[in-house]
């Protein structure tokens, strides 16, 4: 059995932000590292995105030797606090565990967060820079794929810029994941600032497209090579009657007022309006993390979907949790209409029932319409939570880009290399919307491409 | 941090202020606007552009005093700092894609409601300086509230002007301007309206009667203004769009005005709230 890992009280969490999770103590974490069987050929290791060397790192706690721990963590992975918090760890490293056969995998994402945090605590210097190069490379967006990519030509010796549209570092583990989930002072902020020991560069409201285009990183500025690693920010609506009443906000809407300009704090100057009966739709964890949000501002709160539990993609954790919260899931139901008062405000939904009929190419059970069940429930917000597509800006004003039929960019899979040369992206800006881990790992791919690109380029 | 190097009443409650901002203002164009947050606890506000310097890397925008966070911003004195400043945001006007040659026949109207004159300027000087015809309307009010009538008179058209009580001008409404001028046979190839949504309206209903292309600067809600979050989203030709992206300049004939009013009250009862909070506003 893993070793239990404590939790805010229900009645407590929802009355506030702080964090969910509160990790393991020392004690606690030398016992669930006691666990792992030190696998040979270790399954957890393949299932990381970034390769971490868990098995050694975790012998390292076993013996209490937590800087050195750290060091290993850190040479894969420039954010472990971050990482051990947000990562679906079931499907990734402990997914491979093979502990997780009989019984429950090592808890190794409690483990990694442990680690992380006992350097940010202690003021642990991990990072070993090789020589400076003198070649500046500039990083588009502060997300997880940028932080990484940065990151790492930071070590391989580059003088490293990043560029960032708004004006505070960290894209999504900013703006969307909330507070209660990631904390931003304490471990967000504080991880970054870590990071940034490592010389790069930080500068905000540089909107690149806009501010500062591509072509005049490279003539102008003097960069030698340009990583884009701008997410998947642009919210999907769905395109129904009343859709633009007032109430009906994105996820991304929400969870930016709520988390970036901490709106749900009164000397803060950002307002965010929020009625009684909260409807989010969508299934995913964005869908969990604005419903869990939305309990918190003191809203009855209905998760709307138009598939069953068993297909939700958010996170079973993320589930449990905003159940435990008190959040309601109205399933197989889809959203038709929304219904605005006079004044032009949210007061209902026209809801249909959905019924899963066979499955579709990727094996997901295909939800169909039942005729005739349409039905008004009532609402005063809705908050729209069903994905999201990369932003347009830089493939708009930068035709040399190419972008699919997605608005995806077009790259080259083993190093990220575009259409445009000395040009790299990773990330949600070239899958669509994924996870935090498998940006990083495609930040840190594309490190090493430009490093093998700017090597070899003689100059 | 961005310095404010000079500020300027240009009315009672409309503040000129010239930043030192040298990335935007190298790559500002005519019909764009900045977001700005004034401090660490602020709010992120557009502001549309009303003028820029590229040698000097200064960039001028004009804020008119609506609720708490224009309120404190107009406090602000020349040598004090505003945190963020982000920009050039949303398409430049769509005349800046056309070529000397293409835009030599053309006339302009302009009209202008209230502090809508300030993204009108640019725009006008623009044109102007590549010698195209342009009449300007500007309403207001009242006489005091009319501002920038002589930086744009002195950019070489003709200036026309309404006031609501008399003061100024003529007795009434810039769509009474519009409508004489073309009665007195001026034609246009495209009317520019930028002022409060109302005043767009009734000139982008009148230019339909009268067959004249329009184009109309929204000024939603905004929280990014880089596209991430649909808070200015709106309605054109049927079609959502976001004005920072999409926009902010759309086609006037083709915008669900009534849905742009009702969306710019969402906040309301929370900004009405915030003023109480605020001490008394004492700006001017």
């Amino acid at each position: 059995m893993r070793v239990p890992v404590k939790e805010l009280k229900v009645e407590e969490r929802i009355k506030c932000f702080d964090e969910v999770c509160l990790g393991y103590s020392e004690e606690e974490a030398v016992l669930e590292a006691s666990r792992c069987l030190n696998c040979k050929n270790a399954n957890c290791v393949k299932k990381c995105p970034v390769g971490v060397d868990i098995p050694k790192f975790i012998e390292f706690i076993k013996k209490r030797e937590f800087e050195k721990a750290a060091e290993i963590i850190f040479k894969y992975n420039s954010l472990p606090s971050i990482c051990g918090r947000v990562c679906p760890q079931e499907i990734q490293c402990e997914g491979g565990c093979v502990l997780g056969k009989k019984g429950e995998a090592v808890a190794i994402g409690k483990l990694e967060r442990f680690i992380g945090d006992y350097v940010l605590n202690n003021d642990i210097d991990v990072f070993k820079k090789e020589p400076k190069k003198n070649k500046k490379v500039a990083v588009v967006g502060s997300g997880p794929a940028g932080l990484s990519c940065a990151s790492n030509l930071a070590i391989l010796g580059y003088d490293v810029t990043i560029f960032e549209a708004l004006h505070e570092a960290g894209g999504v583990l900013v703006y969307g994941i909330p507070e209660f989930r990631l904390p931003k002072e304490k471990i967000v902020k504080k991880e970054i600032e870590n990071l940034l020991k490592l010389g790069v560069e930080i500068k905000t409201n540089v909107i690149v497209g806009r501010t500062v285009t591509l072509n005049q990183l490279f003539d102008e500025l003097g960069y030698e090579a340009v990583f884009i690693g701008t997410g998947a920010g642009l919210p999907k609506f769905m395109g129904i009657k009343g859709e633009n009443a007032n109430g009906v906000y994105s996820a991304n809407e929400f969870l930016t007022r709520a988390n970036l300009m901490r709106a749900f704090l009164d000397e803060y100057d950002t307002p965010l309006k929020i009625g009684k009966r909260v409807a989010v739709i969508g299934g995913g964890n964005v869908a969990m993390d604005a419903a869990r949000t939305a309990v918190r501002l003191g809203a009855e709160v209905h998760i709307v979907y138009r598939r069953t539990e068993d297909e939700m993609p958010a996170r079973l954790e993320e589930i449990h949790h905003a159940k435990e919260e008190g959040v309601i899931f109205d399933v197989l139901t889809n959203p038709v209409e929304i219904l605005a008062d006079e004044n032009g405000w949210v007061k209902g939904m026209v809801l249909r029932k959905m019924e899963l009929k066979g499955v579709d190419e990727s094996g997901r059970r295909i939800p169909v319409e039942v005729e005739g069940s349409d039905y008004v429930e009532e609402f005063d917000t809705v908050i729209m939570a069903i994905g999201t597509v990369p932003n347009p800006i830089i493939s708009y004003t930068t035709s040399e880009i190419k972008i699919n039929n997605k608005r995806c960019i077009v790259v080259e899979e083993d190093t990220g290399k575009t259409t445009m040369e000395g040009v790299y992206a990773g990330g949600d800006a070239v899958t669509g919307a994924a996870t935090v881990i498998l940006a990083m790992g495609a930040g840190k791919r594309a490190a090493y491409a430009i490093n093998n690109y700017l090597s070899n380029n003689n100059n | 941090m961005y310095k404010i190097i000079e500020k300027n009443f240009l009315a009672e409650n409309i503040v000129m202020f010239k930043i030192k901002a040298p990335m935007v203002a190298k790559s500002a164009k005519p019909g764009q606007f900045v977001i700005v947050r004034i401090d660490e606890k602020g709010e992120r506000i557009p502001l549309t552009i009303c003028d820029y310097d590229r040698s000097l890397g200064t960039v001028s925008i004009v804020v008119q005093v609506v609720g708490a966070s224009t309120c404190k911003m107009a406090k602000l004195n020349q040598g004090d700092y505003i945190l963020d400043f982000a920009g050039p945001l949303g398409n430049a006007s769509e005349f800046v894609n056309l070529n000397e040659e293409e835009l030599k026949n053309k006339k302009y109207l302009f009209v202008a409601g209230g502090v809508g004159a300030a993204p009108i300027y640019p725009q006008v000087k623009y044109l102007r300086q590549l010698g195209v015809y342009c009449d300007v309307i500007i309403g207001a009010r009242s006489r005091d509230l009319v501002i920038l009538k002589e930086d744009i008179e002195k950019l070489g058209c003709r200036v026309y002007i309404s006031t609501d009580d008399g003061s100024l001008g003529i007795r009434g409404r810039v769509t009474d301007l519009v409508k004489k001028l073309v009665e007195e046979g001026n034609t246009y190839d495209e009317v520019v309206a930028i002022g409060p949504v109302v005043m767009m309206k009734f000139v982008s209903m009148l230019t339909k009667e009268l067959n004249i292309k329009t184009t109309v600067s929204l000024n939603s809600i905004m929280v990014d203004g880089t596209g991430m979050c649909g808070a200015c989203r709106v309605t054109v030709g049927g079609q959502t769009k976001f004005t920072c992206t999409d926009g902010p300049e759309f086609d006037g004939h083709l915008v669900d005005y009534d849905e742009v009013i009702k969306r710019q009250n969402m906040f309301r009862d929370e900004e009405v709230r915030r003023m109480h909070h605020t001490s008394e506003c004492s700006c001017f």
